[in-house]
């Protein structure tokens, strides 16, 4: 059954967001949802690009007082 | 106050120590006692691994007998926790021994898990064992020339290593005359060559000038060895005549047993450092599920913290600090050269260009190491 995960990656430098999201996914089940939250802005650009090169699904970016909120699907 | 601490590495040893100093009165008139429970009698200081590979060091200067590191007052078993019974306040051991505690840290480190990719562990060379690191050596000394590949699995231990291992191999095989019939090709998950944009500022510039090459969001699926081929999960292949690996890591496999977190990492509040749901289970090191650097520098800045608030727990029944995330890394940018990223969950770090004086600093702190184990530095 498809969960939606939290990853938290505000305040990570070091590996960072993205990399905490890959570790993630492969974590993960085809369909879960992921919503990774960072406090690097670059993140709103570096996930998305990700996650359309691999061929996951791309949901939704919002930010809220500083911390920013990407949501995608593992698909394959 | 029983402190149990299981795991004798850096942050188990460092926080040991640290406590012992901090208590010492209180181990004299029983109110503590300190007991560490590890699976060896040996402490190895794991980034001289790097060296090793590149023949820099030999395995004996890894080594030290973990007692010797010990103050006096800790209680040192070489005997593996096995279960983990956290309601009850205890855990038992390889050898069937039952040890309570009123305060548990955890700091068993991370492996590596090669096999988390169809064909690395058969086909690569790597350094994150006293074993690998020799045979990767031998394998080096035999290479005449072709194209070395720097492969990158995720999550692993010591951040820096991709950067570092690539740097020295430059400058190994230029010092054996072979810089013109050898290929060095880096390869990195996410869009730029290391997750910390400032070090990917400075070390991108750094390959172009040495010649090496470098493909981004590179993600390994598979190695296949008969053809010598390395496939990323985003489509794209790269050859290779030799594949040196840096493998994904997994946290230890009897914590994964016990249900304390999936893949070995326990779920830690990052700035207390308590086990997630448990006031008096601490977790130190790669052993985290903190999104934060799985080094050396970040298991010491924690067991310090921990030592403080522990003993302060003994003292005064309540910790006193939090952890801020602080973490310190070297880079070496080759055999003569380094610099270093210092930063924590508010501050990114600002590297500087390498010197020649930073790496004969990085040299040191590879003996100094044995005063940091014992809490004195």
């Amino acid at each position: 059954m498809a969960e939606k995960k939290i990853v938290d990656g505000r305040g990570s430098f070091c590996p960072g967001p993205l990399m905490e999201l890959i570790v993630a996914l492969k974590a993960s089940q085809i369909g879960d949802e992921l919503e990774v939250l960072s406090t690097d802005k670059g993140s709103a650009n570096d996930i998305p690009e990700w996650v359309r090169k691999v061929g996951h699904e791309y949901i939704s970016t919002t930010e809220e007082a500083g911390v920013w909120h990407i949501t995608v699907r593992k698909t394959k | 106050m029983k402190i149990l601490i299981v795991g004798g590495g850096m942050g188990g040893t460092i926080l040991a120590n640290n406590l012992a100093r901090r208590l010492t009165n209180e181990l004299k008139t029983g109110k503590a006692r300190i007991t560490m429970l590890s699976a060896s009698d040996k402490h190895m200081y794991q980034p001289g691994l790097l060296y090793l590979a590149v023949g820099r060091m030999t395995p004996d200067e890894l080594y030290r007998d973990q007692a010797s590191l010990l103050e006096p007052g800790i209680n040192f078993h070489v005997d593996p926790v096995e279960e983990f019974h956290l309601d009850n306040n205890r855990v038992k051991t390889k050898s069937g021994k039952t040890h309570e505690y009123d305060v548990m840290v955890i700091a068993t480190g991370s492996r590596m898990f090669p096999e988390g990719v169809p064909g690395m562990a058969e086909n690569a060379e790597t350094f994150y064992t006293e074993e690998t690191a020799l045979k990767m050596f031998k394998r080096l000394q035999s290479f005449e020339g072709g194209k070395v590949v720097i492969s990158v699995g995720i999550p692993h231990k010591c951040p820096m290593a991709p950067l570092e291992i690539t740097f020295m191999l430059h400058d190994y095989f230029k010092d054996r005359g072979l810089a013109d019939k050898v290929q060095l090709h880096y390869t990195y998950p996410i869009g730029r060559v290391h997750s910390l944009e400032n070090v990917a500022k400075w070390a991108a510039p750094e390959m172009d000038k040495l010649g090496i090459k470098y493909d981004t969001f590179f993600n390994i699926k598979e190695v296949d060895g008969a053809k010598k081929i390395l496939r990323s999960e985003e489509g794209v292949d790269i050859n290779y005549d030799l594949l040196i690996s840096i493998p994904a890591h997994k946290g230890m496999e009897v914590l994964e047993k016990n249900g304390l977190g999936q893949n070995g990492w326990v779920p830690t509040n990052r700035t207390k450092l308590n086990m997630e749901g448990r006031t008096n289970v601490f977790i130190c090191g790669d052993t985290t599920n903190i999104p934060i650097s799985k080094a050396g520098s970040t298991a010491h800045f924690e067991a310090d913290v921990l030592g403080e608030n522990i003993a302060a727990m003994v003292k005064m029944g309540t910790p006193v600090r939090e952890y801020d995330g602080k973490v310190f890394c070297f880079v070496e940018a080759g055999k003569d050269r380094a610099t270093y990223a210092m930063f924590d969950y508010q501050n990114p770090p600002d590297p500087k260009a390498p010197t020649k004086a930073v790496h004969w600093f990085k040299m040191a702190y590879n003996k100094l190491y044995w005063i940091s184990a014992r809490g004195l530095l």
